[in-house]
């Protein structure tokens, strides 16, 4: 028990401090390699409730996935070094306000989470279902997604997928003039095709295209 | 408390069991891949030092070690120093759940294929913090192109996975292994043991896809401002992925400590040599691999991640599915 305690204080002190320093580091790449680390304790924290599936999901959507996402987009558009200055700043800042009011409400959220837990012991007996102990929890969730959830689950690989075509649409364009290799193309070319001679009247010149 | 003590020192002792041998190993499999390389294109190779050469990787280790480090005034030198610790620490923590035998494993998880896969996903933040730090524009260059080339051919990886899952019905790999008594899965998934091999090759960055470090445009990209130990221990923790590589192939395809046939002499070699064997015939692929294809453009590299292999692999996928339903070999819990 006390091996576990150290783990899981150790974890969650590392998670804690690298939320905190997420939000107020003022070099950007410094905040995403923050977010990464959180990302990686609370994945540990995972596993050590014996969520071991989920918090394997985690490393390898989030860290391995979506935060190398993150560190691309942050390192090209060269925000490395832009400090935040909304608390040091003199002039009204007008993102104060709307993070204020966000926090209100994740505050709020969360005691109404905990102070449900705390005082109706029963919700949560309620909400759980019942888990065979025999199998893992890998075969246990995939037994709910894919049988009572499964048109939920379906559902959000659909929007996922929606999502996916709206951002390639949005960002797509047709750039003229762009030559493309062709690998049938190039190998399917005859001696024939691939030779023309042509007679160049003088003064004219020959104008050849693909 | 002593219980804990007792404890913590018969892991160390298994941990430094597992470690000292695959550093030796790594040592060495970076002086074979040298000779193959120079086989292939008739030179000698490394010769000199040792019998057959053997001792050069030590030589070149030591030639590292007394080199000094330089680290570049503009770098971000917390992050600088990081990179190489981490691509070293993450090459070497995936081996805890590679199983030698049935009973020979560092850490026998439930989900040691996700972890393996995790780890190996991870790997990628050494390379881009290196590339990043070094504020340079050469290693930048090579770490924004091997973060996008990882993240590619993770997915097809990630697909091929799960086609030997479905297969298997479990995410143990010792349970991988086991269901591999009747048929190694290279058989009946051939087509996806090719893609795993080359995705393999693009995810370790290993010619002909590597690009981040392609010397002709890049000087030796994410790496060009590392030097002495640092460097060593990239290029350790490189080799390091590698082997790790071909332990995750031989394990899903090539039946991991499993005996080609469990008949006589077979029987008697211990698992452990077996799995050896198999890692090490999987590398010389690599090697051989590396010495006589050119390297990739990077668009055709590109295209083939995304728009040949993540569809024939999600084919393969519905392919293999579909088999397995219609002949009822689904495997139970």
């Amino acid at each position: 028990m006390l091996a576990h305690a150290i783990f899981f204080y150790t974890f969650s002190f590392i998670a804690i401090i690298s939320a905190i320093m997420l939000t107020v580091s003022k070099n950007t790449v410094h905040s995403v390699f923050f977010l990464i680390l959180d990302f990686i304790s609370i994945s540990c924290l995972f596993i050590m409730i014996g969520a071991e599936f989920l918090g394997m999901m985690m490393l390898i959507v989030y860290v391995g996935a979506v935060a190398v996402l993150f560190l691309f987009v942050v390192m090209m558009l060269n925000v490395t070094q832009q400090e935040n200055q909304w608390f040091i700043s003199t002039k009204s800042s007008t993102h104060l306000p709307v993070g204020l009011l966000i926090s209100l409400v994740v505050f709020f959220e969360l005691i109404v989470v905990i102070g449900g837990w705390k005082f109706k012991p029963d919700l949560v007996t309620t909400m759980s279902l019942s888990i065979n102990q025999n199998t893992t929890n890998t075969h246990s969730l995939g037994n709910v997604i894919y049988t009572d959830y499964i048109h939920i689950f379906q559902l959000s690989g659909m929007i996922l997928l929606v999502a996916m075509i709206g951002a390639i649409v949005l960002t797509f364009r047709q750039r003229p003039g762009v030559k493309r290799q062709s690998y049938f193309k190039q190998i399917s070319r005859e001696k024939s095709e691939g030779v023309k001679l042509v007679d160049v009247e003088s003064n004219k010149g020959v104008n050849l295209d693909d | 408390m002593f219980e804990y003590f007792n404890i913590v020192l018969l892991e160390s002792y298994k941990i430094l069991f597992l470690l000292v041998p695959v550093l030796v190993s790594v040592a060495m499999i970076v002086w074979l891949d040298r000779r193959i390389w120079a086989f292939v294109q008739k030179r000698r190779g490394p010769n000199v030092v040792g019998p057959f050469g053997l001792f050069q990787s030590l030589a070149d280790a030591l030639k590292y070690i007394f080199k000094e480090i330089i680290i570049p005034a503009s770098s971000n030198k917390i992050i600088f120093i990081l990179a190489p610790i981490v691509t070293m620490t993450l090459a070497l923590i995936a081996w805890a759940v590679i199983p030698f035998s049935e009973t020979h494993v560092l850490a026998n998880i439930n989900v040691g294929i996700l972890y393996l896969f995790a780890v190996s996903s991870l790997g990628v933040y050494g390379i881009i913090m290196g590339g990043w730090a070094s504020n340079s524009k050469y290693p930048f260059l090579g770490a924004i192109r091997s973060a996008a080339q990882m993240v590619s051919y993770e997915v097809s990886i990630g697909i091929i996975i799960i086609n030997v899952l479905l297969c298997v019905g479990s995410l143990n790999l010792n349970d991988i292994v086991l269901a591999q008594k009747k048929i190694w899965f290279i058989i009946p998934l051939f087509p996806m043991f090719v893609i795993f091999f080359i995705s393999a090759l693009a995810e370790t960055n290993r010619p002909p896809f590597d690009l981040p470090e392609a010397e002709a445009e890049l000087v030796s990209g994410y790496q060009t401002e590392y030097s002495g130990m640092m460097y060593a221990m990239f290029w350790l923790g490189e080799y390091a992925n590698i082997l790790l590589m071909c332990a995750m192939g031989s394990i899903l395809f090539l039946g991991g400590w499993l005996p080609p046939v469990e008949i006589f002499p077979f029987n008697l070699i211990p698992g452990a040599l077996w799995l050896i064997f198999k890692i090490l015939l999987l590398f010389i692929l690599f090697a051989l691999v590396k010495a006589i294809v050119p390297r990739y453009r990077y668009d055709q590299l590109m295209k083939l991640g995304w728009k040949i292999f993540l569809p024939f692999s999600l084919i393969w996928v519905v392919i293999t599915a579909s088999y397995l339903f219609y002949f009822n070999l689904l495997p139970t819990i």
